[in-house]
Parts: structure tokens; C-alpha cells; sequence
């Protein structure tokens, strides 16, 4: 296992970890978002870019912005 | 159950399962392993076969295309029974609310990547075949240029590029291109959804087979229906919108 390939293991966990522990809903939404860009990296230092694309496109946009609505509909603003 | 017997179980639970994984992991190829039987099989089937230079594509459209069939279906169910739950809640000619635009530097990145994010988006999906992407990554990709629209425009703009009968046309016809192409190949005396197309030259847009065709048709129904689920939850989100005000007034 490469420097590279361990640091994105670490950067995942750590990022998981963050998601895990944030409580207000909004920074909870940017915490998941920079986990979905994190485990881009990992998944591309792994040597599989196919599921790199999909998850930057799902994990990096469409799922905030399902989570972002969802929030603005719980709150009924 | 008591508290006591519910922390026995979850102990139990647990220490199973890590039992379970630590006898399957000390049962897995070395990191960085390259010899793997199906891998083999794969790249032999994509490059040698199919003439794909994307093995991932080879094997999703087509050595388990039948797989990615039912896959889309269940995208299509997933896609149709939100846009049914949310429909029947709300008013078909509830009054629509107006939102004003977002500030003038997010406008303009908007209308700047809004262009890119087609061309990317197509690019991806019209490339699945010959490099990383293909139509699932590709319409996700096109889903979230409508996206922007909304993001940095306002929702009457977003609504006037996503008419939802066009949406559904769309989806429908992504969709049914897999069955329909599964009963050409049948009646070409081939196996359902066969690669019975000639492989031409590897690397080239002119390759693989029937795998352009079912790519295309992956990233036209992905595109739609990740849209269409986005139009529906928006629709909600404003109609709910509208009636508060209407409330306040």
C-alpha cells in the first residue's frame, strides 16, 4: 500500500468520523458532502475511476441537495 | 426485554460478526493481488470479445447486461412512485410561488457551468465504452446540470427546462430500450441482449457492439429520472411554499 492510498484511508475515516459527530443539520450537509469528495480520492488512488465519477456526482452534489431540501421542508420555511 | 439482556445480545451480535469478518478477511487475496479468476475473465471478455477498452462497461452492459436490465427498472419504479406519492399530495393547479434569483456572481458561475456540465455530462456517457464513465455516471452528471439551473437561477427557470412530460417520454424510452433491444437479439437467433453487433476497432466511438446503444439508453433514462426526481421534490418544496403564503395573507 502506498503513502498516497493510506493517507486517503485516514482522510476517510477521519471524514466519516466528523459526519458521525456533527449535530446541527446544515454543517452536518457540508461534512457528508466533503466525506463524498473524500472518498472520490480514495476510490481514484484505488485504481477505479468509474466509481470515482459516480460517487463525486451522487456523493458531492445530488445527495446534499436532496438533504438541503429536505431540511428546508422540515423547518416549513 | 430488559437492559441487561439487550447489551448481551448486542455483545453477542457484534462479536459475531467481527468473528465472521476476521475469518473472511484472513481468507482474501494479498492487497494488490492481481490474480483473480473473474478478472481475468472480464478483460478477456471486454478487450479480446467486445473490443471495449472499458472493462467495466463490457461487463455492466453486457456479460451481465441482463442484471443492469432489472437495474433500470428498479430506477424507473424508484422514480415513478415519487413522483406518484408526492403528485397525489398536492393540488394539480396549486398557485406556483415566485422566487427571486440568487446574487449576481452566482449567477454568472451558474450560466458558465450550466454549459459545461452538458458538455461533461454528455462527453461521459458518449465515452463509457472507451474510458472511465458510461450512462449511469453520465446522467447523473446531465441530472445535476438541471440542477444548476435552479441553484443559480430561480425555479421558474429550472421548471421551463425540465417540462415533466418530457421527462417521462424521456425516461420511458431509456428504459424500455433495453427489453426492446433484448427482443431484437432474440430475433436474431442470438441469446437475450447478446452482443450480436459487429466489435469494430477497439478504442474507437465504432466499438463494442450493442454496448453503445444500451449505454446511450442507460444514460438517457438515468439523466430523466434523476431529474424528474429532483422536479418532484422541488415541486413539493414550492407548492408547500405557495400555501404558506397564501396562509399568511
Amino acid at each position: 500500500m502506498t503513502a498516497v492510498q493510506i493517507m486517503a484511508l485516514s482522510l476517510v475515516a477521519l471524514s466519516a468520523l466528523l459526519v458521525v459527530l456533527t449535530r446541527d443539520l446544515v454543517k452536518l450537509t457540508i461534512a457528508n458532502s466533503i466525506y463524498g469528495l473524500v472518498l472520490v480520492v480514495l476510490f481514484l488512488v484505488f485504481g477505479a475511476p468509474d466509481v470515482a465519477l459516480s460517487e463525486l456526482v451522487v456523493g458531492a452534489v445530488a445527495m446534499p441537495l436532496a438533504i438541503v431540501v429536505a431540511i428546508v421542508k422540515e423547518r416549513g420555511e | 426485554m430488559t437492559r441487561a439482556g439487550r447489551v448481551v445480545l448486542l455483545v453477542l451480535g457484534l462479536g459475531g460478526l467481527l468473528a465472521l469478518l476476521a475469518i473472511a478477511a484472513a481468507d482474501l487475496p494479498a492487497f494488490g493481488s492481481v490474480h483473480s479468476a473473474y478478472a481475468a475473465f472480464a478483460r478477456h471478455a471486454a478487450y479480446a470479445d467486445r473490443h471495449a477498452a472499458n472493462s467495466v462497461a463490457a461487463v455492466v452492459f453486457d456479460v451481465r447486461g441482463l442484471d443492469t436490465m432489472i437495474e433500470e427498472f428498479i430506477l424507473f419504479a424508484a422514480a415513478t412512485a415519487t413522483a406518484l406519492l408526492l403528485r397525489s399530495t398536492r393540488e394539480e393547479d396549486a398557485e406556483r410561488a415566485e422566487d427571486h434569483g440568487e446574487g449576481d456572481a452566482l449567477k454568472l458561475f451558474g450560466i458558465g457551468g450550466v454549459g459545461a456540465v452538458v458538455v461533461l455530462g454528455l462527453y461521459v456517457v458518449a465515452h463509457g465504452y472507451v474510458s472511465p464513465g458510461g450512462g449511469f455516471q453520465g446522467g447523473v452528471v446531465l441530472a445535476t446540470a438541471a440542477a444548476l439551473v435552479f441553484l443559480a437561477g430561480t425555479y421558474r427557470a429550472f421548471r421551463r427546462v425540465t417540462p415533466q412530460s418530457l421527462l417521462e417520454g424521456a425516461e420511458s424510452l431509456g428504459v424500455l430500450a433495453w427489453p426492446a433491444l433484448g427482443v431484437g437479439t432474440l430475433a436474431s437467433g442470438s441469446a437475450f441482449l447478446a452482443n450480436v453487433l459487429p466489435p469494430g476497432s477497439i478504442g474507437s466511438l465504432a466499438s463494442a457492439g450493442t454496448i453503445p446503444l444500451l449505454n446511450a439508453a442507460t444514460g438517457l433514462a438515468v439523466a430523466s429520472a434523476f431529474t424528474l426526481i429532483g422536479v418532484e421534490f422541488l415541486e413539493e418544496l414550492f407548492a408547500e411554499r405557495a400555501r404558506g403564503e397564501e396562509g399568511r395573507s
